[in-house]
């Protein structure tokens, strides 16, 4: 079981998707959904490829609009940040796509390296400071968006399959980063597809199935007893869309 | 101005011999096409990127109409500048006719939708691959233009260059509002033309070698900017 | 990047002040619109410097066909005009865009053709039989077909023979006199041209002159004077300047001296100037005479004699009506 982190004083308000669904072209890719998320936890939104994991990301996050149904935040909606599958970095420094973030933030001018320096710092980029962030390798990089991420002290975090792309010494080294922002306070709504992964990183669990939400439970229940037969299948690793 | 038998010659004497009136009428070409092209380039960057940004009813007609307008027949733009300017015409009053800077405003319509049309595909592919990453960064859609402009200013130097090519290489626009007075409005093209039409064949040649010569230089220096730039950013 | 913004502003800002400054540099300047026979031949080179010694004023010329040429002035963006379409010009002058109207020197025209002769026109005895003769030849033709004083003075000489030109063997090319005569030398075409435009051509193939010096292929220039009530911006008083220059004894004797290949192109011949009365080829309508000028009417015919004095500037009694 993971350690109770530090929260924000005011906690977070909580996400509820109210019989929300997404349609397109006719078709329903995802939904009704009935959802709450709340607290400092660590969520871990899983299932296999075509599930709707991504889609539910994005509508949690705002990029999309949901066709039917209600999304909301209870509360001020909060201070959010994403990183996707494949970071997208402007043609520029690493330092520079720090201080963009900064810049669109309206951070002062004359603190904006001063912060992008401190954050490349704390994700172990320090050197890779003035090389251009396209031609850093795919974990570095997506440590980079993660250092973005940061600079705008997000309350809710969301992660779409970060690490499907990377070699083991990255996948630590973005877990890592995981667990620091989550120390600091920040809620975790994070995809993946990887089992051993959510062993490592979920307080709780949400499993998707053909567009349907199947089991949203504690970890530790989801990796022993889960309810139901989906959620079995798919900890044996035998679940097909 | 000398003029040999053979074009290549002719081009090589006219350069060497550093004739003050060829290097007026050099001077001129290049201050008009350059002024064009930056004016059309701040006009129609932001405008193409505005319009590969913003959904709106009629849309595609006027990406359209924007495409069709590349090919704007360079004398048509003239003559409407020209009635325009005509002291019997709206902006008559100006006293603007015959002067560079009929010529520049003449160019800058022809050069305009050519650069919009093609900023406005670059920064919609673009646009595209980065829309969910800045939405996410909580950058506005007016925001977003200079970051996608800068980020594809690589393909845009490409796209400013296709401009001050076709600026460069006009005769029926400048032809008409400028009036091709010597000394004042003649340009490489409009004196290419006119050697011509004096049966100075020769001459008239070597002048447009030396106007190719011109275009490629600039185009020559364009790529090392380019190329160097592109080396230390990746 | 706002400092780029700011860079690039201030360039583009010098840019557009050094090209403002070039055309309005405090000079004394007038727009003259005149034709491209006139420009290509040379005499504005060798005239306006003798002019801009004298009264230190610049002559911009803008050399189009006669009729852009007349167009330019009805609309106002000429300060003066210089064309050779006599009947055009007392028109010009009549509709009241013109206040006076002078003539100022003449040349002729010439046939020029294939140096073979296919229509053996170098054996006519007038140029209305030569034209004749390569009608019924059917021989190639190329016409300037443009509205300018060339092709105007051409299609009168065709009414005159009797003949409407058509068919494959007339060439109607909508371009000035130069590019003409190119596309006569590469087609090997009888082409009509002013005598100035022929001697300075340089790319004359296998053509040849093969008829000239009959009275009807004389060409008379003529320089007007644009009305400055219908266009109070104009530079009136410069353009005065630059006309009656034209008829004073230095403008006609510096017209005179100038020659290519040591002949002399245009003969000046300024006489009174003509204040709009009716033209003599409209139906006859009451007309005045100006005070004090004889014989104000242009006649066809030999060389005059430069007449010395310069037209008076004021209107007579008999302006045309509008």
């Amino acid at each position: 079981m993971n350690d109770m982190p530090k929260c924000f004083v005011t906690e977070v308000p909580a996400l509820v998707f109210d019989e929300v669904s997404f349609t397109h072209r006719g078709q329903r890719l995802l939904g009704p959904l009935d959802l709450r998320l709340e607290g400092c936890r660590r969520t871990l939104v899983m299932g296999p490829n075509g599930a709707g994991k991504s889609l539910l990301m994005r509508l949690a996050h705002g990029l999309l609009t949901s066709s039917s149904g209600r999304l909301r935040w209870e509360g001020p909606t909060p201070r959010q940040a994403m990183v996707f599958q494949r970071p997208v970095m402007l043609k520029r420094s690493a330092l520079a796509n720090l201080t963009y973030a900064l810049a669109v933030n309206d951070t002062p001018r004359s603190r904006r390296r001063l912060l992008a320096r401190e954050a490349l710092e704390r994700f172990g980029l320090a050197a890779l400071e003035k090389r251009p962030a396209r031609v850093l390798s795919g974990g570095e990089q997506q440590r980079l968006a993660l250092a973005r991420a940061w600079l705008t002290r997000p309350e809710v975090l969301f992660l779409d399959e970060p690490t499907s792309a990377l070699d083991p010494a990255a996948i630590k080294a973005v877990e890592d980063a995981v667990l620091e922002f989550h120390a600091a306070g920040t809620r975790i709504v994070m995809s993946s597809h990887d089992l051993h992964q959510a062993r490592r990183l979920a307080d709780d669990v949400v499993l998707l199935n053909a567009g349907r939400l199947i089991e949203h439970t504690d970890a530790a229940t989801f990796f022993t007893a889960p309810s139901s037969r989906e959620a079995r299948a798919f900890i044996r690793g035998e679940l097909v869309l | 101005m000398p003029a040999d038998a053979n074009a290549f010659q002719t081009a090589l004497a006219l350069i060497l011999g550093m004739d003050p009136v060829l290097l007026g009428i050099v001077a001129l070409s290049l201050q008009v096409s350059l002024s064009a092209v930056l004016i059309a380039a701040l006009l129609a960057l932001p405008l193409g990127a505005a319009l590969a940004l913003w959904r709106f009813p009629g849309r595609g007609a006027v990406i359209v109409a924007l495409n069709a307008l590349m090919g704007l027949p360079p004398v048509v733009a003239g003559l409407t500048v020209y009635l325009l300017l005509s002291r019997a015409g709206p902006l008559g009053q100006f006293g603007l006719l015959f002067t560079p800077t009929a010529m520049v405003i003449a160019q800058v319509i022809l050069i305009l939708p050519i650069i919009a049309a093609l900023t406005r595909q670059q920064i919609e592919e673009l646009h595209g691959e980065y829309r969910e990453q800045l939405r996410s960064l909580g950058v506005s859609r007016p925001r977003m233009i200079p970051t996608l402009l800068w980020d594809a200013r690589f393909s845009l130097l490409t796209v400013v260059l296709a401009g001050f090519g076709r600026a460069s290489a006009e005769v029926g626009a400048v032809m008409i509002v400028g009036g091709n007075i010597d000394g004042v409005t003649r340009v490489m093209t409009t004196a290419i033309v006119l050697e011509t039409s004096k049966g100075n064949l020769p001459l008239a040649l070597g002048l447009g070698l030396v106007l190719l010569g011109l275009v490629l230089l600039v185009n020559a220096a364009a790529y090392l900017v380019g190329e160097t730039a592109r080396r230390r950013l990746g | 990047m706002k400092h780029k913004a700011r860079i690039a502003l201030t360039a583009i800002g010098l840019l557009g002040l050094s090209l403002a400054a070039q055309a309005q540099n405090g000079e004394r300047y007038i727009t003259l619109a005149s034709t491209t026979s006139t420009e290509q031949s040379g005499l504005f080179g060798h005239l306006l410097p003798v002019f801009a010694e004298a009264t230190g004023i610049q002559v911009r010329v803008v050399a189009v066909g006669t009729g852009q040429a007349f167009e330019i002035a009805r609309r106002g963006d000429a300060d003066s005009l210089l064309v050779h379409d006599t009947a055009g010009e007392k028109t010009f002058v009549a509709e009241g865009y013109g206040t006076e109207r002078a003539d100022v020197m003449y040349n002729d025209f010439v046939i020029i053709g294939p140096d073979g002769d296919p229509a053996s026109i170098t054996e006519a005895e007038s140029v209305t039989e030569a034209l004749r003769r390569i009608a019924e030849a059917e021989a190639p033709f190329a016409s300037r077909g443009d509205d300018s004083g060339t092709h105007r003075a051409e299609l009168r000489l065709w009414e005159a023979a009797g003949v409407e030109p058509g068919g494959a063997w007339y060439r109607e090319l909508g371009s000035g006199m130069g590019p003409t005569l190119n596309t006569a030398a590469a087609m090997d075409a009888y082409v009509m041209s002013d005598r100035a435009t022929w001697v300075a051509f340089d790319n004359r193939q296998s053509l040849a002159l093969l008829f000239e010096g009959d009275e009807a292929l004389f060409n008379q220039y003529g320089s007007i004077l644009i009305d400055p009530e219908r266009h109070p911006h104009l530079k009136h008083d410069l353009a005065v300047q630059w006309h009656q220059w034209l008829l004073s004894e230095q403008g006609q004797q510096a017209i005179a001296d100038f020659t290519v290949n040591g002949e002399p192109l245009f003969f000046p011949n300024a006489n009174a100037p003509y204040y709009g009365l009716t033209p003599q080829t409209a139906p006859a309508a009451p007309r005045a005479h100006c005070s004090g000028s004889a014989a104000p009417r242009i006649r066809r015919g030999g060389p005059r004699r430069s007449a010395g004095s310069p037209a008076p500037r004021g209107r007579g009694a008999g302006r045309g009506a509008r």
